[in-house]
């Protein structure tokens, strides 16, 4: 039963050969590096299309896939979709609101993350909202979860099939910021001493207990997520501090400058694939 | 030399079919209660979780990330080079996806001497 072991040998020989992981991240352009993260994973499952890895761990397993698919069809996140579009139409005190912010539109997924030349730094989707929130004299709202993850719900099904198209700016900052957020991800943390890249890149398929690793490309489309195990919807930050005390590290505050780096370097990796969030997780 | 060469070949096959049957003489030095502790020990989510990477004995859906501890006795003859991978499996392998147990104190020296009797039962 267990012989399907032997295989993967070929898959260790594979692992050696991250590149990114070998190199210093000023190396290498975000265009260079676009292109051998896409090719890694497009190498190691031939067939899958490009914007099946939006569907994270589902994109590679037929059986978890169908089962998925079935939750779908009556999604968990529903209401929170409508209860983000309530907040969405709600008025501030001042009788502006969030459609003041953000050109009329909630269809916004596809201009996050961007790089703020101004203020030199990344600006997301969340932070937005809770800097037009702030601007109108309102409070700010929690970054985990909660009314924030349901107002990113309703915003990113107006926004579902936009294509990912994060701009890296050929500017001294801006590219500080990228090589952080990719540093980041290949770095070893926690007492476990792995990285993401460890986990979602080189055991990407693969089973950590009874749980298949989702592959890194595409893991920026389907924010906000239902997870099963949360009981709600979280976003992207949330899960970033999950995978950090997965291997016993110390998670960062969400919107940190660490994590939105991340999320820039991460969403840039995931470009030309569509967004579909939000999305149903186990 | 040559029929010496064989056996131990044979032995070898032998010891790596019978193992996880408890069919091969015990180990040497290792009491029940240290392996009791090596197997809890391995086992436990929030000590070794080897079952999240590794089959092992009779644990319940492990993952697949490493290879499966079986016949650890006949593979691993150096009880050394056994302990040395849980230590610090990072020696062997820099780009290992395996923790360094002992070398990040996630487990005590007691403990990783509790798990190899135990895997040396595998
Ligand atoms: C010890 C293994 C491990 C490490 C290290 C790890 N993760 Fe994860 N990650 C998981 C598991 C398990 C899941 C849930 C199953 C899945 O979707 O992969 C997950 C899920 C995710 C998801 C959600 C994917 C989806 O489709 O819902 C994202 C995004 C993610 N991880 C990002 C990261 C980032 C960024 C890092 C590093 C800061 C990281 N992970 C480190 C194990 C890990
Ligand atoms: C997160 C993954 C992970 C965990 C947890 C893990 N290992 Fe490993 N282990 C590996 C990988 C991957 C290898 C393959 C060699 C390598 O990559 O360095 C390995 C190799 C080994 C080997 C060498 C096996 C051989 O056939 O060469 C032994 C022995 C071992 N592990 C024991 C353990 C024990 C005991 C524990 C728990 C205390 C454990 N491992 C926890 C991933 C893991």
């Amino acid at each position: 039963m267990k012989f399907k072991f032997l295989a993967l040998a070929a898959i260790y020989a594979l692992s050696a050969s991250v590149v990114m992981a070998d190199k210093k991240a000023t190396d290498t352009t975000p265009a260079e590096d676009l292109k051998v993260y896409r090719d890694y994973f497009q190498k190691r499952f031939p067939g899958i299309p490009l914007d099946e890895y939006a569907n994270g761990a589902y994109a590679l397993d037929a059986v978890a896939r169908d089962n998925w698919l079935a939750i779908e069809e009556f999604p968990p996140y529903e209401p929170m979709i409508e209860a983000g579009e309530a907040l969405w139409n709600t008025s501030f005190a001042n009788g502006k609101n969030f459609a003041s912010c953000f050109s009329g539109d909630p269809a916004q997924r596809q201009n996050f993350p961007y790089w703020d030349a101004k203020r030199k730094m990344v600006v997301t989707m969340e932070l937005a909202i809770n800097e037009c929130l702030e601007s109108n004299g309102e409070k700010p709202m929690g970054y985990n979860k909660g009314k924030i993850a349901d107002l990113a719900a309703y915003m990113a099904y107006q926004s579902r099939g936009q294509k990912t198209n994060v701009e890296i700016p050929d500017d001294a900052d801006a590219m500080k910021a990228y090589n952080a957020g990719k540093s980041y991800y290949f770095t070893r943390r926690g007492q476990l001493n792995f990285s993401c890249a460890h986990c979602h890149m080189e055991s990407a398929g693969q089973h950590i207990r009874s749980e298949l690793l989702s592959p890194a490309l595409g893991h920026t489309t389907g924010w906000p997520v239902y997870r099963a195990k949360w009981g709600e919807l979280g976003t992207l930050h949330r899960r970033f501090g999950g995978c950090n005390e997965q291997v016993r590290a110390k998670k960062l505050k969400p919107q940190s400058e660490e994590y939105r780096d991340l999320e820039f370097f991460l969403t840039h990796m995931s470009n030309g694939i569509e967004y579909n969030g939000p999305s149903a997780r186990k | 030399m040559r029929n010496t060469a064989k056996l131990a070949t044979t032995a070898l096959t032998l010891a790596a079919l019978f193992a996880g049957t408890s069919m091969l003489p015990g180990v040497a030095g290792a009491d029940d209660a240290s392996i009791t502790k090596g197997k809890e020990v391995a086992y436990d989510r929030k000590k070794g979780n080897c079952l999240a990477c590794h089959m092992m004995g009779d644990g319940a859906s492990p993952g697949d990330i490493g290879p499966p501890l079986v016949a650890m006795q006949a593979r691993f003859p150096d009880r050394a080079k056994l302990r040395a991978q849980i230590w610090d499996p990072m020696v062997n392998n820099p780009g290992t996806r395996m923790p360094a147990f002992g070398k990040y104190q996630a487990l005590s020296d007691s403990e990783i001497d509790a798990i190899v009797d135990y895997l040396y039962t595998l």
